[in-house]
């Protein structure tokens, strides 16, 4: 299992300074929360831990981020081997135009050297049965992906990722799309989630960060202005700045 | 209040002429071509060789030569121009030299055809030394569809949502990968309507097949690749202004049966984009 420690990061897009020497500690199986205004840069920060950021120009890193003994800002870094590890979920829900079962089977068939049928359908079922879709989707396996709800989507989405066995699951809003009722029930699975993962999500959502979270950071302009427990954090932020927005004056 | 009522009126009525202008050559050329045309067909003018100075028998080696060339300018052009269209689309970095490639890309299409037949003239026919012959054709008319080929693949390529390339990357696939598996897969009926268009072009131009390949007559089916060939295109264009003496009905049931096969593959285009413009989600 991974947790990720973060040393003194900066990064630019250009000129501008997206992150400003951050630094904090995810701990494994516990999820994270950052929040704070749009533009603060917490998508920034939760792409780096995958290294999403790449493929926009002109993006320098400095200082460090540590998983597994490595620092994965490192050019060396094998990017394959990194985003296996530490996998993505995204704002809007976004299954291949494939059928359900090929969209979870996607990961293995890129990095699997032989293909094993019956492997394929144990990776189904028990992606399926960690996202909580395996009783609703058995017998519909065949089907186009987009044909599901967007909340089925989303968990579909999930069951992708966690096929590919990561550690880390990056969360970017995972559920702003979603109707309330929706909503709850991927923050359930989150929970149910984090016996097994490392998990971080981004939320503008500061009621959502409060339910779900153990531990949350809120950052403005770039910078991580405070990181602590979501109990501490909800309850006595040390800084006046945490206190602004937690309590509404901003954001 | 009534005036401005009037004005609009006769404009639309001119609109409306201006557009029913538009469909009544093409409804005429259909059907004095259909017209006239159809007393031609019959099995053996579909199927017999050129008799008697072309002025009797049928149009067989014609059909078969346009068909041999249309296939060997897809064989060339569709790789060539379906990698170049990858590249463009999902490597290149906007740079003066890709800037460059566009525009080249833009001028191929403008060039006139029979610049194209006189330059497949030099390359093809006498410096390859390939002689007048199908793969000297071939090569003409691929070049010729190359354009279209590269401009509707890279469309098609450019419409495949960002996020599925996102989604696939964050998964670990290399960028091959993402191509191959998830791109490519998606652009296919894309891809597919501009080859047929391209096809369709090439099997109706007279210029680029005039100097590398077309045979005046050879009541024959070519052998091999280095042979010439007759053509549809060409052979209309013999038996109209050539030969004289030419039953009118040979003269329009060639044309008919050129005008079907590029309608043919007009309408299956047509349908490739219509099932997946209805199949398309996101």
């Amino acid at each position: 299992m991974a947790g990720i420690r973060v040393n003194n990061l900066d990064l630019w897009y250009g000129d501008f300074q997206a992150l400003k020497n951050v630094s904090a500690d995810f701990k494994e199986k516990r999820i994270t929360a950052i929040i704070g205004p749009s533009g603060c840069g917490k998508s920034t920060m939760l792409r780096v831990f995958n290294r999403m950021n790449d493929f926009i120009e002109g993006v320098r890193t400095s200082g460090e981020i540590i998983i597994d003994n490595e620092n994965i800002i490192n050019p060396e870094t094998d990017l394959v081997l990194l985003r296996k590890k530490v996998g993505m979920v995204f704002q809007r829900p976004n299954p291949f135009p494939l059928s359900i079962y090929e969209n979870i089977v996607f990961g293995e068939r890129i990095h699997a050297e032989k293909i094993n049928k019956n492997n394929l359908d144990e990776i189904v079922e028990q992606s399926l049965k960690s996202v909580l879709l395996w009783d609703e989707l058995k017998d519909k396996l065949n089907r186009p992906a987009l044909s599901l709800s967007l909340e089925q989507k989303q968990r579909l989405c999930i069951a992708r990722l966690i096929a590919v066995k990561p550690e880390v699951l990056l969360m970017d809003e995972p559920c702003s799309t979603l109707d309330p009722q929706a909503t709850q029930r991927i923050e359930e699975l989150m929970r149910e989630l984090r016996k097994n993962y490392t998990i971080i999500i981004v939320t503008h959502n500061m009621q959502q960060a409060a339910r779900v979270s153990d531990d949350t950071g809120f950052m403005l302009l770039g910078e991580l202005i405070e990181f602590d427990s979501t109990q501490n954090i909800f309850t006595a932020p040390k800084d006046k700045r945490t206190e602004d927005y937690i309590t509404g004056r901003y954001g | 209040m009534r005036n401005t009522k009037r004005t609009q009126k006769i404009a639309f009525f001119f609109l409306f002429l201006a557009t029913l202008l538009v469909v009544v050559p093409v409804g005429m050329i259909v059907v004095i071509i259909v017209q006239k045309g159809i007393p031609a067909i019959n099995w053996q003018f579909l199927t017999d060789v050129p008799r008697q100075g072309m002025r009797s028998g049928g149009i067989f080696p014609a059909i078969i030569g346009t068909l041999y060339l249309v296939g060997g300018a897809i064989i060339f052009a569709l790789p060539i121009g379906l990698l170049a269209a990858i590249y463009l689309s999902e490597y290149s970095k906007e740079n003066f030299l890709s800037r460059i490639i566009k525009l080249a890309i833009v001028n191929l299409a403008g060039v006139p055809s029979v610049v194209y037949g006189l330059f497949g003239l030099a390359l093809f026919v006498v410096f390859c030394k390939f002689g007048a012959s199908i793969l000297a054709g071939s090569l003409t008319l691929g070049i010729m569809i190359l354009p279209i080929i590269i401009t509707t693949s890279r469309e098609a390529l450019e419409s495949v949502p960002y996020s599925f390339r996102e989604v696939s990357l964050s998964l670990g696939a290399s960028k091959w990968q993402t191509i191959r598996h998830i791109v490519l897969p998606n652009a296919i009926p894309g891809i597919l309507t501009g080859t047929i268009l391209g096809l369709g072009r090439a099997a109706g131009e007279t210029a680029p097949i005039l100097f590398t390949v077309a045979a005046f007559y050879l009541p024959r089916l070519p052998k091999s690749i280095f042979d010439q060939a007759m053509a549809l295109p060409y052979h209309l264009y013999v038996i109209s202004t050539q030969v004289p003496n030419v039953d009118e009905k040979i003269r329009y049931g060639t044309a008919l049966v050129l005008l079907t096969l590029v309608l043919f593959m007009n309408l299956v285009a047509i349908i490739i984009r219509y099932k997946f413009r209805k199949k398309k989600k996101w």
